[in-house]
């Protein structure tokens, strides 16, 4: 379980977020969602520690990581898997050392065993037989399938990704978003997704979280957001003509 | 300027740090070994040569007098070569060569997420991306001048061979006489000294890179242009305090 309390973050002048608080829970897919410049990723960000909140506490499954040092938080980094918005795959490795990576890194598992995780991952987001390609080789959607491949080496207990869908096609879209609620069901990881895609929020959202000017908006699950009367959440959610007409019909 | 500095220092001992996996990082020192030393060997031949063999028609030239023995020519080649011209120039030329690729590596891995996909992870990012660089720069630059070194002195003997200014037997009996061994320590500190600037300075330009392309290439420049800068203070500084 993910707790943040109070976190504030501020850039210069700007003060991005103001006082959000949340429980993330294990084994559900936990949804950012709100407009361009709404502050989703600095919040991701400050929850794994790529930014150091201005005020506030994140604290993991009882322990502040806010307060910890570098080192103090290596043994909780290795429970943590992240897809990044580009997947952020190091170019220079193939699809295989890019998985394998973490494992060198931090465990002692023989050269064998570490093949036999990577091919494991790599089917597991239906990659078989991609390990010798080079990411500059990868689509898209193959791109993110190894970027989750690559979160997933380590057997994290936290999963955080940062817009999944973004440059995606719709179908591949839904597989990705399937593929991270299968993930999160199947090993009770507290999965953490940024996201503005409404097909995810709808599809995947047990508890999703609105940011609209840097605080905390609304808070809810997919079931519920249809019927909120939050003007900001509505105009967001449902600000094209289509999804108008989907929510008449519900 | 004083906060630049202080996050220069912190950087470095951030490198520095104990390694996670000893093993990797000397894998790492490895590829970096050769890719600046092997990669960096034709670059430095061409201009070594060349710079060789003009010194010593240029010292030549100005030796007109007959009362000068030929000789001579060949000393001041050897020593201008082993004192400035092999580490200086070689250096200056690796700052633009090595230098610009570590800054645009790590530049580029800084704004696609890489550096941060490594800290996500607990990986020490500056002392898996940053040190073995410098280590690497620390040991092959040395190498590269002594090579250099060595080419520049028989570009002088081609230069001879080639123009007859100065006989092949004055220019070799120059080159001999008078030898003194400190001009290669000499020569050997500068090269130590100016390697780790050239892979310190262009790492730390990469590491601060925010934005995208553009702000890579100005990183990439702003390094070069930093280490060349920094290479010509210490050589100064190297010069006046060892001879």
């Amino acid at each position: 379980m993910i707790e943040i309390k109070d976190i504030y973050k501020t850039f210069g002048e700007n003060e991005v977020l103001r006082g959000i608080s949340a429980v993330f829970e294990p084994g559900k897919n936990n949804l950012i969602i709100g407009g361009s410049g709404s502050g989703k990723t600095t919040l991701l960000k400050c929850i794994v520690g790529l930014h150091e909140p201005t005020k506030g506490q994140v604290i993991f499954n009882n322990e502040n990581f806010t307060e910890m040092d570098f080192e103090q938080r290596v043994p909780i980094r290795k429970q943590i898997g992240m897809l990044f918005q580009n997947s952020a795959l190091f170019d220079s490795m193939t699809v295989e050392e890019n998985i394998i990576f973490p494992l060198n890194m931090f465990t002692d598992m023989s050269v064998s065993e570490k093949r036999d995780r990577a091919d494991f991952c790599l089917e597991r987001v239906n990659l078989k037989d991609k390990n010798s390609l080079y990411p500059s080789e990868l689509s898209g959607g193959m791109k993110k399938r190894v970027g989750i491949a690559r979160a997933i080496a380590m057997e994290p207990k936290y999963l955080f990704v940062d817009e999944p869908n973004s440059g995606l096609d719709p179908k591949t879209s839904i597989v990705i978003d399937e593929l991270i609620n299968e993930l999160t069901q199947e090993y009770k990881i507290t999965t953490v997704i940024v996201t503005h895609d409404m097909n995810s929020v709808m599809g995947i959202g047990d508890h999703i979280i609105f940011l609209h000017q840097g605080k905390k908006a609304w808070e809810g699950s997919n079931k519920e957001i249809a019927h909120t009367d939050n003007q900001e959440l509505n105009d967001f959610v449902f600000a094209s003509k289509f999804t108008q007409a989907a929510k008449e019909k519900l | 300027m004083f906060s630049t500095l202080g996050r220069y220092i912190l950087l470095l001992r951030l490198s520095f740090k104990r390694p996670e996996k000893f093993s990797i990082y000397w894998n790492e020192v490895m590829r970096e070994m050769v890719s600046v030393g092997i990669g960096s060997m034709g670059i430095i031949s061409i201009i070594s040569v060349f710079i060789g063999a003009a010194t010593t028609i240029q010292v030549a030239f100005q030796l007109s007098s007959p009362l000068v023995p030929r000789s001579i020519a060949g000393s001041i080649a050897r020593d201008s070569n082993i004192l400035e011209f092999s580490p200086t120039i070689s250096s200056l030329v690796l700052a633009g060569r090595v230098g610009s690729s570590i800054a645009s590596q790590i530049g580029t891995m800084r704004v696609t997420e890489q550096i941060d996909a490594l800290e996500i992870m607990g990986v020490n990012a500056p002392g898996y991306l940053i040190a073995p660089k410098i280590i690497a720069c620390m040991l092959m630059v040395p190498l590269l001048v002594i090579f250099s070194i060595a080419l520049a002195l028989t570009g002088g003997y081609i230069a001879c061979v080639v123009t007859g200014d100065v006989s092949p037997a004055d220019y070799l009996m120059g080159v001999h006489d008078g030898f003194m061994p400190i001009t290669i320590q000499v020569a050997l500190v500068k090269a130590f000294v100016f390697g780790f600037l050239i892979a310190s300075i262009c790492a730390y330009q990469g590491f601060y890179t925010s934005g995208g392309a553009l702000e890579v290439g100005q990183s990439a420049t702003q390094g070069v242009v930093y280490s060349c800068v920094m290479i010509l203070f210490a050589d100064l500084m190297v010069t006046s305090i060892m001879l």
